[in-house]
């Protein structure tokens, strides 16, 4: 087990750092000076001289990447040119919006998404299920930005209920922040949840046609008993697959949201470390998201491990 | 986003603004929220180019030495008053005498002369160095008295020495301004929210006249749906330099909202590389601009918000001279002239855009324009970074439109080696003598005279000045209608 982790640990940080060498020969190679960003169309040649030399851009590329690898091994991410703060530091502060409004939204899916499709699949042809399909239908096509939009029209410049995007702090209290993530969130979690009403549902039925609970049926046990016992654990491995490769288009859907609704988080960072040519913290954050999907598919893979005890036997 | 995207974003910010607003909160009236498109990336205006960084820090945390006032003058900032020396080169400044830092120390002789000379030295960041390069020696005979001393005459030194840039900063505090501003302004920095908002609340100690707010709240909202948003549900009071014209309208007919039409230091240019063929030709660029029909632009890319420049001149400064005549719109006149330097048949050229939405609109219009006289142009989209880069850096470009909003900037068209590839021995005479120049009556008339050659030379496409729409609620009273430096100058504003 140990040398297993180790292992899935290193390949981890491999494939993280290679995400951030990829980041930084992009930005390196496309055009764009970070000091001349800065200084902008005033910028004198000897000024702009003076703060390459300060922001250490006058340095071998090579070298630049090189100092900045081995600042990690020391839990060191770097200083961001534009905002002159540590990187972790940032990532830390971003971190605390868009890790929450994630979950928010990942919860708010699953919680909607899963009793629908099962609902859906218990009264197969029935109008539930054609409503639930319908929802499912829609739910993929329109875009979260637009949801967003929505939302915000309805619940905060009609109904003056909740605000129009921005993001308080959590040092403003639980209550505000809350109140600012949660348009986002059901915006993030209605596209995620069609689609997973629909993947439940075919799963659902899929497993409804399986021999066993054919028998099991026949044996006489309850129609729900069938569906919580045998139906509900086997469908739930292509569920938790799907969840698990959702938090990626999750993710990238946290990034356009965040812009809509001017929340302070990671993707807005991102974008704006883009625009900035901040190489610095667009590899930290761009670290952070690798290691952050890896981990969820690791989990999901442990899931499995739990929901279905076939692997777990020996051969 | 693709194209589906952008007009689904238009759609909904139209949605938006055709809804009747609710849930107004009860404000405080001594509480401000001013909206702002771009968040800065620090609050050191004596550290980067960044517009924004002055937008939130200009005359509320930082005060400089003279200060520019809403109509663009020239007033006492944090010297209280000054005399020249008859031959322009010894400035005298009085600083005020209660004048103090947030942190409790005094500001005085000592911390300017900090100042400018850390923003002239060799190691200097300071996005304007060229302001202070006139300067000789800094001298302090007491702490109250300050004695610049120039090495030639500049007649912009005062309004120099008024910009964000030239803010006074102490010597202990200058290296960790970016974080924690000192300033010796009314108001001083209670706390930013990285990525949503800075909040300044008033300075207790100040030793000039109090600002009637207590607190001010910079929100940082880019998405122009969320503009229109922020505004109808209330959550914030004051959006200048509002970015989305479409909806304008609806806020001129609201009642509960007060729309500020004015003008910015920004002439919004096609800007023409003058060293390449064939735009090295007076011929093709004078067609170029008799093939752009301003009026149709204005109103199809700003909504019919801006006012038409025919020089490198903002109009709503006194020494503007109205030069649209000379390249009225003609198609029959551009054909003429295209075809007398031997381009009968037209030509072919890109046309670089940045990203504003000003330039990407405009850009379009101008490009379907030049078609109708035979110049087919190629739209090339570009970042900032890749625009500063190629474009105005490295020099390598056809056409490009942007605005430059750089106060009081027609001197660039003397510099050598700026990116419109320019020279002109009659304009470089004019701008030596104008450096030179103190007497008022005669600096305006060689304003004129250089805003006259460039026309006449049509350096460049001159299209039309970057409006400055403030919107707000209909209670907000001393915002700046106009923009003479990019601020968001607060100090005078009260609820009424």
């Amino acid at each position: 087990m140990i040398p297993y982790l180790t292992r899935r640990l290193l390949g981890f940080a491999l494939s993280a750092w290679v995400a951030a060498l990829a980041v930084f020969v992009v930005l390196d190679v496309v055009p764009g000076d970070p000091a001349l960003l800065i200084l902008g169309t005033e910028a004198q040649p000897d000024t702009l001289a003076a703060l390459r030399t300060q922001m250490g851009l006058e340095r071998p590329a090579a070298e630049r990447f090189v100092r900045w690898s081995g600042g990690l091994l020391r839990g060191d991410f770097g200083v961001s040119h534009t905002y002159n703060r540590p990187v972790a530091d940032l990532v830390a502060e971003r971190l605390a919006v868009t890790l929450p409004l994630a979950l928010l939204a990942l919860a708010l899916a699953v919680a909607a998404g899963v009793p629908l499709g099962v609902w859906a699949a218990a009264r197969r042809g029935g109008f539930a299920d054609g409503a639930v399909r319908g929802f499912g239908r829609l739910g993929v096509a329109v875009p979260n930005f637009w949801i967003a939009m929505l939302l915000v029209w309805v619940f905060s410049v009609s109904l003056g209920w909740l605000p129009a995007g921005g993001f308080p702090g959590w040092a403003a209290g639980v209550g505000p922040a809350l109140a600012a993530l949660i348009l986002p969130a059901v915006a993030l979690a209605l596209p995620e949840a069609a689609i997973l009403v629909r993947l439940t549902r075919a799963a659902v039925l899929d497993t409804l046609r399986e021999d066993y609970v054919r028998t099991a049926t026949a044996k006489g046990v309850r129609r729900g008993a069938v569906l919580r016992r045998h139906v509900l654990p086997n469908a739930l491995i292509p569920i938790t697959t799907l969840v698990g490769l959702q938090f990626g288009f999750l993710v990238a859907g946290v990034v356009v949201v965040e812009n809509v609704c001017t929340l302070p988080g990671l993707g807005r960072l991102l974008t704006q470390a883009i625009g900035q040519r901040d190489v610095t913290v667009v590899q930290g954050v761009v670290l952070l998201l690798a290691v952050l999907v890896m981990g969820v598919s690791a989990l999901v893979d442990a899931l499995h491990a739990v929901i279905d005890p076939r692997p777990r036997r020996p051969a | 986003m693709g194209g589906m995207g952008k007009a689904m974003v238009a759609a909904a910010a139209l949605m938006l603004a055709a809804l009747p607003g609710a849930g107004w909160a009860a404000e405080a009236r001594t509480g401000l929220v001013v909206g702002m498109q771009l968040e800065p990336p620090h609050l050191d205006p004596t550290a980067g180019a960044a517009g924004a960084i002055d937008e939130v820090t200009y005359a509320n945390l930082f005060e400089p030495l003279t200060r520019i006032d809403a109509a663009g003058a020239v007033v006492p900032g944090l010297a209280e008053r000054w005399s020249v020396s008859d031959d322009g080169l010894t400035y005298t400044f009085t600083l005020r005498p209660g004048a103090r830092f947030h942190d409790g120390s005094v500001c005085d002789s000592a911390d300017v002369k900090f100042t400018l000379d850390r923003a002239r030295g060799p190691n200097s960041v300071n996005a304007q160095k060229a302001y202070f390069a006139a300067i000789d020696r800094v001298e302090t005979p007491d702490p109250r008295t300050v004695v610049v001393t120039l090495s030639r005459p500049d007649g912009l030194f005062l309004f120099h020495m008024g910009q964000g840039d030239a803010v006074i900063v102490a010597p202990e505090t200058a290296d960790t301004n970016k974080q924690k501003p000192v300033g010796t302004g009314p108001f001083k920095l209670e706390r930013w929210a990285a990525g949503d908002r800075v909040e300044l609340v008033r300075n207790p100690d100040y030793d000039g006249p109090k600002p009637a707010l207590e607190r001010v709240t910079f929100r940082f909202i880019s998405d122009p749906a969320a503009q229109v948003a922020s505004l109808l549900s209330g959550d914030v009071d004051t959006f200048p330099q509002f970015g989305t014209y479409e909806a304008l309208d609806q806020f001129r007919k609201d009642s509960r909202f007060a729309v500020l039409d004015g003008s910015s230091e920004g002439e919004t240019l096609l800007v023409i590389n003058n060293a390449r063929k064939p735009f090295d030709d007076v011929r093709v660029r004078r067609a170029i601009g008799h093939a752009i029909d301003r009026a149709t632009l204005i109103d199809g890319a700003m909504f019919g918000t801006a006012k038409p420049i025919g020089s490198h001149f903002p109009p709503h400064r006194p020494e503007y001279v109205d030069l649209t005549g000379l390249s009225a719109y003609d198609p029959a006149k551009a054909r003429a002239l295209l075809a007398e330097a031997g381009y009968k048949d037209g030509f072919e050229a890109v046309l670089r855009l940045p990203p504003p939405i000003y330039a990407r609109r405009s850009g379009e219009l101008i490009a379907a324009m030049l078609a109708e006289v035979g110049i087919r142009l190629r739209i090339e989209n570009v970042e900032w970074a890749a625009w500063l880069e190629r474009t105005f850096k490295g020099r390598d470009f056809d056409l490009t439109l942007v605005a430059h909003t750089e106060p009081l900037d027609i001197g660039i068209y003397a510099r050598p080696d700026y990116y419109f590839n320019y020279r002109s021995d009659r304009f470089n005479a004019a701008e030596d003598e104008l450096s030179r120049t103190l007497d008022p009556a005669r600096r305006v008339a060689l304003l004129q005279q250089e805003q006259r050659i460039v026309a006449e030379d049509a350096v460049n496409g001159f299209l039309f000045q970057l409006p400055v729409v403030t919107v707000q609620k209909a209670g907000v009273t001393g915002m700046w209608p106009n923009r003479p430096l990019q601020a968001n100058d607060v100090t005078g504003v009260s609820w009424k």
